[in-house]
């Protein structure tokens, strides 16, 4: 179900026609879905002291009205440990177009999956679920199906993967938390029957899945014209 | 919506009739029902007189009896008010051959004789269709008799949105001796849609497999489609057109540009076990295998051959579509080489593909069959017959079925399509066991099994 607050979020953003990462990460934690933690802040030494308390390196983002692929305009920093290195990237993702806040993130790792919505015309609300990344255009190894989905519809979701050893652990790397992923699409799937009226697609991409869990590390919700 | 009367009329009027033009459609159709059907036929045209001695009549009104159906060809402007006298008339429902609705601009018009049409609960085909076939009952297709090859009876019901495809279809039905029991074009589709027809074949105790042919479907169409079709105990094959990707313009999220509207369409099939055809070949082998087994397995398979090469051909095909050749069991092997002659026991190849070379007899396969499907790693048995061995008789295809039948699992077999093993092919098809021409049409077949596998 949605909240009162998430309603209001998805109200004001309909004139952009999109929802904000932060937005649309407040609205799956909302859902009891994992985020990273995270400061909203223009001021580097907030981020600094954010990045002190973290137990590995940070990500920042530009937040902004006028940028929708993010990395298409360079406007995220993987992979930061240094504060040198935060106070320049900070100084130089706040002069990018629009930028209004940046989002600083604790880096999480392990195998990238997109999980994803699309307001079909002819069947509704269906649900993607593949390897993610900013490649997964390229690789198109994904799996659809029409929500709301069941357990069983997640396990084969990922057998009928290409990459669904890697889902399982591979050559030593860790494979992924099935219950918590399948709980993850499983009740992702309800919310797009309840966001039914309101959604044209979601991307969860990527959402980084370990043994212990499954983190969403980026969301967008584009909305109906 | 009752369509016991349209699919089934014992009565039908033809309303459109030319005096002057012998192969007007309504001319046709109404000769064809006339002379050839069990179905009472009246010609129906407001100058009356006679059409080949027979009377026409001016108006629906002045036919005395009942008319079940009315067939529709009279030009588009004019078919609201034609509607409305088959409502005053008490007629049961329509087929509405004429163009020039929707699938012309004219949507206004179109909704006009919906609007009509629902007021008064009155069910309709089309516009803009062949309309109905029903095989030895009515045919309202506007095709001289002479002119097309009509499918046997048979169980299969056929729905598509296009009338060209249903014929092509049939066609090719018919040359591999498919029944049918009613095929509908259902053209603009404006009353009667793919979901009401799930709705009358599964209650149709002539119809076992469900077939469409579909362009696209309406606003969340499909997930009614997909409703009804869970609900529904008969299997359902599809074939879908329209596969390319329409220009997607300005696409803005990953999600989006994956999941295209025919990968949705697909992989939505796929969850539900609606057995998605390929195309037109594998929609015939889907119907075939599907009509003589409605239920599905999960793709074991095992394969008898009577050639090691026909044994790797089905093996690649089946690698190609899917299929598994699982090991069979070191008991079932024993059981196997116990059984089989002395000619064959130490040169026969026993693992899946087996391969009981061409000196085999009939005991041979029958033995192999047996014990195979008492495999529990085999879920169907493809059994490819060559019967220019020597030692096969003609009794094969019929003394295998009760094999195959006795064992309870599902066998199809390849036997090439001659003349000259029509013998061995029907004792297989009376027996209800699913033939296939080629090696690649009986894995087609066990694919289609799978597509059907229970969710």
């Amino acid at each position: 179900m949605l909240s009162k607050i998430d309603k209001q979020i998805i109200e004001t953003s309909q004139g952009r026609g999109w929802v904000m990462e932060p937005q649309a990460k407040q609205i799956m934690a909302g859902q009891g879905f994992d985020i990273p933690n995270f400061v909203l802040t223009d001021s580097v030494e907030v981020a600094q002291a954010f990045l002190e308390k973290s137990p590995g390196p940070v990500v920042i983002k530009v937040v902004s009205e006028k940028i929708l692929h993010k990395t298409e305009f360079d406007a995220v920093v993987t992979g930061i440990y240094d504060e040198k290195i935060l106070e320049q990237e900070m100084n130089r993702l706040k002069n990018l177009d629009g930028c209004e806040q940046i989002l600083v993130e604790e880096m999480v790792q392990g195998l990238e999956i997109i999980i994803g919505a699309k307001n079909d015309f002819q069947f509704g609300p269906v649900v993607v679920l593949g390897l993610g990344g900013t490649s997964v255009e390229i690789y198109k190894d994904t799996a659809i199906r029409m929500a709301p989905v069941t357990p069983g519809d997640v396990a084969s979701m990922v057998d009928s993967l290409t990459a669904k050893k890697l889902f399982k652990g591979y050559r030593k790397k860790p494979g992924v938390n099935m219950e918590r992923l399948t709980r993850l699409v499983v009740d992702f799937s309800t919310l797009i029957m309840d966001l039914e009226d309101k959604f044209q697609s979601i991307d969860l991409n990527p959402v980084i899945c370990t043994r212990e869990s499954c983190v969403i590390a980026d969301a967008r919700i584009m909305l109906q014209k | 919506m009752d369509l016991k009367h349209l699919f089934r009329p014992s009565s039908m009027a033809v309303i459109g009739v030319s005096t002057t033009h012998d192969s007007h459609p309504a001319n046709v159709i109404y000769t064809k029902n006339h002379l050839r059907y069990p179905v009472k036929t009246y010609a129906v045209n407001p100058k009356g007189g006679q059409l080949n001695r027979e009377p026409l009549y001016q108006t629906l009104a002045d036919i005395e009896g009942d008319v079940d159906m009315a067939v529709i060809a009279v030009r588009a402007q004019f078919v609201p008010g034609v509607v409305e006298q088959c409502i005053q008339k008490g007629v049961k429902g329509a087929v509405i051959i004429s163009g020039g609705f929707s699938e012309s601009g004219n949507h206004a018009l179109q909704q006009q004789v919906i609007d009509i049409a629902k007021k008064a609960n009155f069910p309709f085909v089309g516009p803009n269709c062949l309309g109905i076939y029903a095989p030895d009952r009515v045919d309202t297709f506007f095709l001289p008799g002479e002119r097309i090859v009509r499918p046997k009876k048979g169980n299969i019901g056929f729905v598509s949105q296009s009338g060209g495809v249903l014929v092509d279809q049939m066609v090719k039905f018919a040359g591999q001796g498919i029944g049918i029991s009613l095929g509908v074009s259902i053209g603009n589709k404006a009353v009667i849609r793919e979901i009401d027809m799930i709705d009358w074949f599964e209650n149709d105790l002539e119809t076992r497999v469900i077939v469409f042919y579909i362009e696209g479907f309406d606003r969340r169409e499909g997930r009614e489609f997909i409703r009804r079709a869970q609900r529904c105990s008969k299997p359902i094959v599809v074939l879908k057109a329209g596969k390319s990707p329409k220009g997607m313009a300005a696409v803005s999220s990953h999600t989006a540009s994956l999941a295209g509207d025919y990968r949705v369409f697909s992989e939505i099939m796929k969850q539900y076990c609606v057995a998605e055809a390929g195309n037109e070949y594998e929609l015939t082998s889907f119907c075939e295998a599907l009509s003589c087994y409605p239920k599905g397995i999960n793709g074991n398979v095992g394969i008898v051959s009577l050639s090691g090469g026909h044994g790797v051909l089905a093996a690649d095909a089946c690698y190609s579509h899917g299929i598994n050749l699982p090991g069979i069991s070191a008991q079932t092997v024993g059981n196997i080489r116990e059984q089989l002659t002395p000619e064959i026991r130490d040169i026969a190849s026993l693992t899946n593909p087996l391969d009981l070379t061409g000196s085999c007899g009939d005991s041979d396969i029958e033995a192999s069959v047996r014990h195979l499907a008492r495999d529990e790693n085999i879920e169907c048995i493809l059994t490819l017959l060559l019967p220019y061995s020597p030692g096969i008789s003609a009794d094969i295809g019929a003394k295998l079925s009760q094999v195959a039948r006795n064992e309870g699992k599902p066998m199809i077999a390849y036997v090439p399509n001659e003349d000259k093993y029509k013998i061995i092919i029907e004792g297989f098809e009376l027996n209800n066991i699913p033939v296939a021409s080629s090696v690649e049409g009986a894995v087609l077949m066990a694919k289609a099994l799978k597509r059907c596998r229970p969710c």
